[in-house]
């Protein structure tokens, strides 16, 4: 299992997979933004993911946005 | 002169404003989301409106809750700075129909140079030369114009700017995907998909005039700004003169932009960029409102640009002879982004420590000090280091210093690749264009 954690503090702007879906290494699985800038959030393994974060929530750098299991 | 000036904005340039605002006997007030309550520009203000909470929409591009600001404060005129509402029609319209006083273009001009498109046409009529190019409605009326004017080209959102939605783009199959996110980012931050096809020119120099117009019928032209060192298209550092701009271009790109601006009847400051490729130019976009990098141009003539807007706007004479505009030395701006270095992606946090370089010819606006947060709700620039000096190889070196000399900490920042510009052999040539950091960071 790895965990995908937040590179900086942001506002999740879009979650761009589903619960349970099966991600390939470097797919988007969310976009976040911070400082009027989009940044998205790429899996770095491949497996299905489970989202931590909503659409619309701040996070901390840090912060859990998903596992991948 | 009015007797109170309401600064919507936040950051270094609501701090700037009201600094010259202060040294004009001016009474200031500053507005302020929840995020920014201890900020340095609401403890420079004589007096505070909270207008919201922290994200912008809700704060400080809440026209209403602006005007519901000048109307409890009395206000009697309104900066809107740059960014947020300062290119927005509508809001210049509802201050001047509020009855407080608009710091900057009438509303009519703003609208009429806000869409790309239409600012491109109109400065075409007055005779100023443009870009081979045009608006496109769809993918199929991208591609026919692309096929005309030949890849590579830029896609450009209309409205708006900061480089969002800008694409280059080098071959047709790319075309259409290029054109589709230019359109739904432009809607999504500019609330309008409209989009220019332009052709792209990849050695371009990035220089822009620095325009006042006085309210009668005159126009001043301050001098030229460099502003090729850019990342994701936005600025990073900028100078003037311009390196590499001969005096001859320089004097026919003058003479344009000064013709240009008069035929719209252009009021307050203004920024006209244009691109440079060769001894030929072109115009780009106006930017019409105060300009992120109008202090070198200040550091140059000795003109307070702020104040010559309050004082266009308030009917009063200039503080200086537009016929004798005396431009001495060179000046550099660097920018100061919070962000990393290596990939400049943003890197929001709190500020430990914070010294700032000192001296002659040295200027720094900010709007943070130590212990501050920086939020990831607004831009990452931070502070503008501006450094004047009697020539260009003396500015520089004296910026060299002065950057050595600053120190910010608990937070990383673009101080390292500022410094690495500064020694870049292409950049101290003055020959560099728009591609520079790219190349460095290829």
């Amino acid at each position: 299992m790895s965990e995908v954690r937040a590179e900086m503090a942001a506002n999740v702007w879009k979650i761009v997979v589903a619960d349970g879906d099966d991600v390939a290494v470097g797919d988007t699985i969310a976009i976040l933004e911070s400082m009027k800038m989009e940044i998205p959030v790429e899996a770095e393994t491949a497996g299905t993911v489970a989202m931590a974060v909503e659409e619309g929530q701040s996070i901390q750098e840090g912060d859990l946005i998903a596992t991948i299991d | 002169m009015f007797s109170s000036l309401l600064v919507a904005n936040r950051g270094e340039i609501a701090c700037r404003i009201m600094r010259t605002a202060r040294e004009l006997g001016v009474r200031t007030v500053a507005v302020c989301s929840e995020a920014d309550r201890s900020s340095l520009h609401t403890e420079l203000a004589d007096d505070v409106v909270e207008i919201g909470p922290a994200p912008a929409a809700q704060s400080y591009l809440d026209a209403d809750a602006i005007l519901g600001a000048v109307k409890r404060t009395g206000a009697e005129a309104v900066h809107p700075g740059y960014g947020f509402l300062s290119e927005n029609a509508d809001f210049a319209r509802a201050v001047s129909e509020s009855g407080a006083v608009w710091v900057g273009p009438r509303p009519e001009t703003i609208e009429a140079v806000g869409d790309k498109r239409a600012a491109r046409q109109l400065m075409s009529d007055a005779g100023v030369p443009v870009n081979d190019g045009g608006p496109a409605g769809d993918e199929d009326e991208a591609l026919r114009i692309a096929g005309r004017i030949g890849f590579p080209i830029i896609v450009k959102a209309a409205a708006g700017g900061g480089g969002i939605g800008m694409q280059v783009v080098d071959e047709p199959e790319k075309l259409a995907g290029a054109f589709r996110a230019a359109r739904d980012q432009a809607a999504r931050f500019f609330g309008d998909g409209g989009i220019l096809i332009e052709r792209y020119l990849p050695d371009a120099r990035h220089v822009e005039l620095q325009v006042l117009g006085l309210g009668d019928g005159r126009i001043a032209v301050l001098g030229a700004r460099a502003c090729s060192v850019q990342r994701r298209y936005q600025k990073i550092i900028e100078e003037s003169p311009s390196p590499g701009v001969s005096t001859a271009l320089r004097e026919r790109m003058t003479d344009a932009i000064r013709s240009g601006a008069a035929a719209i009847d252009y009021r307050g400051a203004g920024t006209f960029e244009c691109l440079v490729s060769g001894e030929e130019f072109v115009f780009l976009e106006v930017n019409a409102r105060l300009q992120v990098e109008h202090p070198v141009t200040e550091a140059i003539t000795g003109i307070d640009i702020v104040a010559e807007q309050l004082r266009v706007a308030a009917g009063a004479d200039p503080g200086f002879d537009p016929d004798a505009v005396v431009a001495a030395g060179h000046a550099v701006e660097l920018r100061v982004y919070a962000e990393d270095p290596q990939r400049f992606l943003p890197r929001p946090g709190t500020i430990t420590r914070w010294e700032e370089p000192e001296g002659e010819g040295i200027r720094v606006d900010t709007g943070v000090r130590a212990g501050d947060a920086v939020t990831p709700y607004y831009d990452p620039m931070i502070a503008k280091l501006i450094v004047h000096g009697g020539s260009r190889d003396a500015a520089l070196a004296r910026a060299r210093t002065a950057l050595a000399a600053f120190t910010i900490e608990g937070i990383h920042t673009n101080l390292p690749f500022l410094a690495e510009v500064l020694d870049d052999s292409r950049f101290c040539s003055g020959a560099y264009d728009t591609s520079l950091v790219s190349r460095m960071r290829g």
